[in-house]
């Protein structure tokens, strides 16, 4: 895997070939991302693509507040699905104390994880047919996406970073009515959103010739790259750690792994990354159903009952893996024993490693195409800079 | 296979190369002299016992107190087809810190190492585009590193008002250069 073509200087360019910056304004880049195209007519040559425009130093930062006091942080990295990673960072900080939470605020933190996956996926499929080129869809998603955030703010206050899982808890009970307006949600989802958005996005024809033959990444190249989540299924293996290394008891729980066919096309396109998010979709909807069976169920306890006093666990360190929507968040937590802060915390972000291969796919396509490429990437720049 | 045994195949083929190892903790690491990583990781991968075909994260620690003082290489293998995972660690100088690139076997490791150079100044010899990634170009000094005092210019920019500065602009004097002219939030209340 030669990266030589990946660093250019301008005597290497052609006579017939032009250097065209993409970015870091946009409105396709998702985000402050600049990509350098190397273009012979409307065929990329090259691309390298330039981060680190919202670097906010994460990991610094985490060095120098206390271990609950990293959760607002963690939320501000991938802005659009806040509860999969201070969930991650939770689940990190558990494993390295030894605490396990009680059954009751486990299907809390399932629920709240896989709203969460849903409306990212929302504005993920969504603004991807946006980028395309289809405005509707985008606006029946965003709307359907208002009624989960409603139901976030209604539990925690907050619509966008919510602080919601603590080391040992999470912020908030559930309110009194929660498993009501959550079927209600449901209800709705099953009957309008998805239907609507599989026949309104994911089976029309113009969608489907634009998308269903670019951006092929075979699953050997996935791997390497460390694709993870939706990027990785879409080539083909069913990787998903909720069901192969259980976390919250998701082993209690029936859905599929969706992953890539290659209907329309080779396996693995941009058309297969999509189809995985949007059916996705679907499989957290059914988790979702038997959860908040569930927790209208269970006797209410009090979600505060673990969460230490004090969090200052023992000399050690863990990289703790969990299915964000955006595919596997790693939190590398490393506790010398003596302070309260972290000595050191490392995020590995599946944006990161989703966009480290983009020059690899980027490489002989479209000008046009390179937009749905970044698209059915998926990526948030937060998470990719930090 | 168990950490255990995913040593001992280690141990048994590199020898001395291998210089630690500790089964007792939450995930089991070996310690890798650093001029042999690039061999152990191909090793890792290619071995069909192990098949370690995915880095999960690469990561640099620096330990300033250790004694002595270290910096730390971190890789987090995983196994698509066996579903193990192990940890190797490489521990290095803290002042020119040096060793071999993995991207060879594992192409992630790219953006990985170039970002353990952005914030730590580990230099990976051999990596094909070893430039900062997420600091600009223009970027002094390695900030992750625990002895990182602030700077308080960048540029010729004023980024960090000392004391002295507040109180020379309280006083009325121009400090900084254009939009960053340092001027105290409570000023109007002078005025």
């Amino acid at each position: 895997m030669s990266n030589q073509a990946y660093g250019w200087r301008v005597d290497e360019i052609d006579n017939d070939e032009m250097i065209l910056n993409m970015g870091p304004q946009h409105p396709s880049t998702h985000g402050v991302l600049r990509i350098e195209l190397r273009t012979d007519g409307e065929i990329v040559r090259a691309a390298r693509p330039h981060i680190g425009y919202l670097h906010r130093c994460f990991e610094k930062h985490a060095e120098s507040v206390d271990y609950p006091g990293v959760i607002p942080y963690t939320d501000r990295m991938d802005y659009v699905a806040s509860m999969g990673n201070s969930l991650g960072y939770a689940l990190a900080v558990e494993k390295l104390m030894g605490i396990s939470v009680s059954p009751y605020v486990q299907t809390i933190r399932v629920i709240m994880a896989e709203l969460q996956r849903i409306a990212s996926h929302c504005i993920a499929v969504g603004t991807y047919g946006m980028d395309i080129g289809a405005f509707t869809p985008f606006l029946h998603l965003l709307r359907d996406r208002e009624k989960i955030l409603d139901l976030f703010e209604w539990t925690c206050g907050a619509r966008l970073l919510y602080n919601y899982n603590w080391v040992g808890g999470v912020s908030h009970d559930v309110p009194e009515g929660f498993v009501k307006a959550c079927r209600q949600f449901l209800r709705e989802f099953d009957a309008t959103t998805y239907p609507e958005m599989i026949d309104l996005l994911i089976k029309n024809k113009i969608f489907i010739k634009r998308t269903a033959a670019i951006g092929v990444c075979s699953p050997e190249l996935a791997v390497s790259y460390d694709l993870t989540g939706p990027n990785l299924r879409g080539s083909g293996p069913p990787r998903d750690l909720r069901r192969d290394e259980p976390y919250l008891g998701y082993e209690n729980y029936e859905f599929d792994v969706v992953v890539g066919e290659g209907k329309f096309g080779p396996r693995g396109s941009c058309f297969d990354r999509n189809w995985v998010r949007a059916l996705e979709m679907k499989e957290s909807a059914k988790i979702l159903h038997q959860a908040v069976d569930r927790l209208e169920k269970m006797e209410r306890a009090d979600v505060h009952e673990k969460v230490p006093k004090r969090v200052k666990p023992a000399k050690g360190e863990v990289y703790a893996r969990s299915e964000a929507p955006r595919g596997q968040l790693g939190y590398y937590v490393v506790a010398d024993g003596t302070g309260v802060n972290p000595y050191r915390v490392k995020v590995k972000s599946p944006c990161f490693t989703a966009m480290s291969i983009f020059h690899v796919l980027a490489k002989g396509m479209m000008i046009a195409d390179i937009i749905a490429l970044i698209g059915s990437l998926d990526v948030v720049l937060g998470e990719i800079d930090r | 296979m168990d950490a255990a045994s995913i040593h001992g195949k280690l141990a048994e083929r590199f020898g001395e190369k291998i210089v630690a190892f500790q089964g007792e903790t939450l995930q089991p690491w070996a310690v890798v002299a650093p001029d042999a990583i690039a061999e152990v990781a191909a090793f890792a991968k290619s071995d069909p016992d192990l098949a370690f075909d995915n880095l999960l994260c690469l990561s640099a620690v620096d330990y300033l107190k250790e004694d002595p003082p270290r910096m730390e290489v971190v890789y987090h293998l995983f196994s698509y087809e066996h579903r193990h995972v192990f940890v190797l660690k490489a521990h290095l100088p803290r002042e020119g810190a040096h060793l071999p690139t993995v991207e060879g076997t594992w192409a992630v490791a790219n953006w990985h190492e170039r970002e353990a150079y952005d914030l730590f100044g580990i230099v990976f010899d051999g990596h094909s585009d070893l430039r900062r990634i997420l600091l600009p170009d223009d970027w002094i000094g390695h900030p992750l590193r625990k002895d990182w005092v602030d700077p308080d210019f960048y540029n010729g920019m004023h980024v960090k008002p000392t004391p002295q500065m507040a109180e020379r602009a309280m006083a009325g004097e121009k400090i900084g250069v254009g939009p960053f002219d340092f001027t105290p939030p409570n000023r109007h209340v002078d005025e």
